[in-house]
């Protein structure tokens, strides 16, 4: 089995679904004979050409208004967005229109667009090239939000993404787009959206992430284990909306302590409807308080950025005061 | 401008009258007059709280001459001032009028505002409200056209007020790059809402546009339906054989108020309005039917007559339906219903005497 890593992996989605469905249709900036700045699209022009392979104007609205068109005549639309940062142009396109054709128009015109865009801080990017805006898109009814961890995920999830029937904006973690490999199956198969996976069992505290974090939860999971011999069941939620209720509910049934560990502003960011869903059901079985640990609410900074992102350290301070209260 | 009709129904100096059969010529009149009296019918279920809102389309019944000259198979995404395209291609007059009352058999289940419809079955694209999107949309559903089946156009209708929008910009320009067999036609009706076009373009007209998105330009007077059917005919014929999108900048005039909400005295000359009356395209038209002697005042008096009394039939019918399911209020978010609105469904049941 071929070893791939996370970016690897969501190339080897789109060549796959771009060969098995002439419907699947690429647009983006710089994505064509550039192969897109992280090189997500590399080879794909040359092989299936630049009527499927689309570099566009430099327009975030354009480029997203112009898939739902394209989804609206029955293509699969799949446009980059260069950096997440950017999509904000293209927000009215998203939340008026590719949320809400299916509903406004009692279900008779639907397009099947699904946005990927790499994410997240950790890369020296500073304001605009380091967000992480899930929380914007999981607020609007309509949308799937997927954040895979891996890149057996990634392949998978990217897969079900575009044959899904509803528009998708498919978050790629890109400070680990190259981090590590792990082996991935040749060929097309599909993880399925809205299902969480419980990347490492535990029975005293549950810790909820995605995308890039998750890794940085799963070390802190770790020391604490080594170090205090508190075992963490964690969850990585993988789709952010909808997600699983199932996953966190057997989770929390069993640890009775749960934390959220997301790296955007921490005020109505994820975790705050974790909690709250949290809090909602199950506080009966809750022997402490429901933690946050996010990045904070200021803009996203530049050279203190690794002081604003959720730590093994910061985590780890959650934990003690979960387990210790 | 390009114009064919003069105000008395003759053919314009140096315009050469298009040939288009009798019955054809009648069917564009009797869809005008259909969407004519829905206006009327409308503004007066929302003054009666029967109905809760009503968009006009009274002066810009002309556009029918676009829909006119393309295919049924060809989509059309409409602004929302643009009834009779839709009629014209055979929307059914019980569909709408449902639709306006919200009730049990709307095809949009009751979620919109009344005047904002779509139907997949004439390929008649479910408009939002934010101004211009569909646009770009538009750019993109016409490229897509030209990838699935050559030969197939689309056509999209703005406002002028939508030209100074995001997406009017990129829908030009990427209708343009790639070379989409779109129509982008402009009903330039000079008011975005209250606001007159000269505070809305620093542009001469609003035509000029198409140059700086590298596509032929045509300023056609949008209230002769037979000049809208020969530019858009001419349009449609470049755009089928390839040669990329068309700008078409429709002058015209709304009659009435922007909605049901408007009060259009406080921005507005009855003056004004007087003049725009006098240049109206659905009596223009009559003129230009009878001289052709195809039409007379009985018979179009019968026209007249004959969708009043279906559309009341059709009013009490739709007024007396229930509103939709409360279940309908879940459904169409995505292609199921996912836990999370199932949990939200068992909760808002709990409050209601509804069985399903």
């Amino acid at each position: 089995m071929p070893e791939m890593n996370i970016l690897e992996a969501v190339r080897d989605a789109l060549e796959i679904e771009m060969e098995l469905d002439e419907s699947v249709y690429l647009l983006g900036e710089d994505i064509g004979a550039n192969g897109g700045v992280f090189r997500a699209t590399e080879g794909l022009q040359a092989k299936f050409g630049e009527n499927r392979v689309m570099d566009t104007p430099l327009n975030e609205s354009g480029i997203i208004g112009f898939a739902i068109g394209m989804g609206l005549r029955g293509l699969k639309a799949v446009p980059e967005i260069q950096f997440i940062d950017f999509i904000f142009p293209g927000f009215d396109q998203i939340v008026s229109e590719l949320a809400k054709f299916r509903y406004r128009s009692g279900g008779l015109f639907t397009t099947n667009v699904t946005i990927r865009s790499p994410y997240g801080g950790g890369v020296r990017g500073a304001h605009y090239h380091s967000q992480s805006p899930e929380a914007l898109f999981a607020h609007t009814p309509g949308l799937k939000v997927v954040v895979p961890s891996t890149p057996y995920d990634a392949k998978g999830m990217l897969i079900s993404s575009i044959r899904d029937p509803n528009p998708v904006i498919f978050m790629e973690p890109k400070r680990i787009y190259r981090a590590f490999k792990e082996e991935v199956p040749e060929g097309e198969y599909t993880v399925p959206l809205s299902e969480a996976r419980v990347a490492r069992e535990g029975s005293d505290v549950t810790l909820i992430s995605y995308g890039a974090m998750l890794h940085t939860a799963m070390e802190a999971a770790e020391i604490a284990s080594d170090e205090d011999g508190v075992e963490c069941d964690v969850i990585d939620l993988r789709t952010v909306y909808p997600y699983d209720y199932d996953t966190i509910e057997k989770s929390i049934k069993k640890t009775g302590r749960v934390i959220s560990v997301t790296e955007s502003p921490k005020t109505a960011g994820f975790g705050a409807e974790l909690s709250a869903h949290v809090a909602e059901n199950y506080i009966e079985y809750m022997e402490a308080p429901i933690l946050r640990i996010t990045g904070y609410d200021v803009p996203f900074p530049f050279i203190l950025e690794h002081d604003y992102m959720p730590t093994p350290e910061r985590i780890l301070d959650g934990i003690d005061r979960v387990w210790n209260y | 401008m390009r114009k064919i009709l003069n105000l008395d129904g003759t053919i314009s100096k140096n315009a050469t009258e298009p040939d288009i059969p009798d019955d054809e010529l009648l069917k564009w009149y009797d869809v005008m007059v259909q969407v004519r009296t829905l206006d009327r019918k409308g503004i007066r279920l929302q003054r009666q709280g029967r109905v809760g809102f009503h968009i006009f389309t009274t002066g810009q019944e002309a556009h029918i001459g676009i829909a006119a000259a393309m295919n049924t198979e060809d989509w059309i995404f409409p602004a929302y001032r643009e009834h009779g395209a839709a009629l014209y291609r055979g929307l059914s007059l019980e569909d709408i009028v449902n639709h306006m009352f919200a009730n049990n058999l709307d095809p949009q289940k009751g979620r919109r505002l009344p005047g904002l419809f779509g139907d997949k079955s004439i390929n008649f694209v479910n408009p939002s409200a934010p101004i211009g999107t569909q646009v770009i949309q538009a750019a993109g559903a016409g490229y897509a056209a030209k990838e699935q089946n050559e030969g197939e156009v689309n056509a999209v209708f703005f406002g002028d007020g939508a030209t100074s929008s995001n997406d009017f910009h990129s829908g030009m320009n990427f209708g343009g790059v790639f070379k989409s067999p779109t129509l982008f036609v402009c009903m330039n009706n000079q008011f975005a809402i209250s606001v007159p076009l000269e505070k809305q373009t620093a542009a001469e007209n609003i035509v000029d546009k198409a140059v700086g998105y590298g596509m032929p330009g045509e300023r056609v007077d949008g209230n002769d339906i037979l000049a809208m059917y020969e530019v858009a005919k001419e349009a449609v014929e470049r755009a089928r054989n390839g040669e990329g999108p068309t700008f078409i900048e429709a002058y015209t005039y709304r009659q009435g108020p922007h909605t049901s909400s408007d009060d259009p005295t406080r921005y507005r000359d009855d003056e004004d309005v007087e003049n725009w009356k006098r240049k109206d395209p659905i009596e223009r038209f009559k003129k230009y039917l009878i001289n052709k002697e195809i039409l007379t005042e009985e018979t179009d008096q019968e026209i007249w007559d004959k969708y009043d009394q279906k559309i009341n039939k059709l009013i009490e019918e739709a007024d007396a339906r229930p509103k939709p399911k409360m279940r309908t209020m879940f459904t169409d978010v995505y292609d199921t219903v996912p836990q999370h609105l199932e949990e939200q469904w068992e909760d808002v049941k709990f409050f209601t005497e509804e069985e399903d």
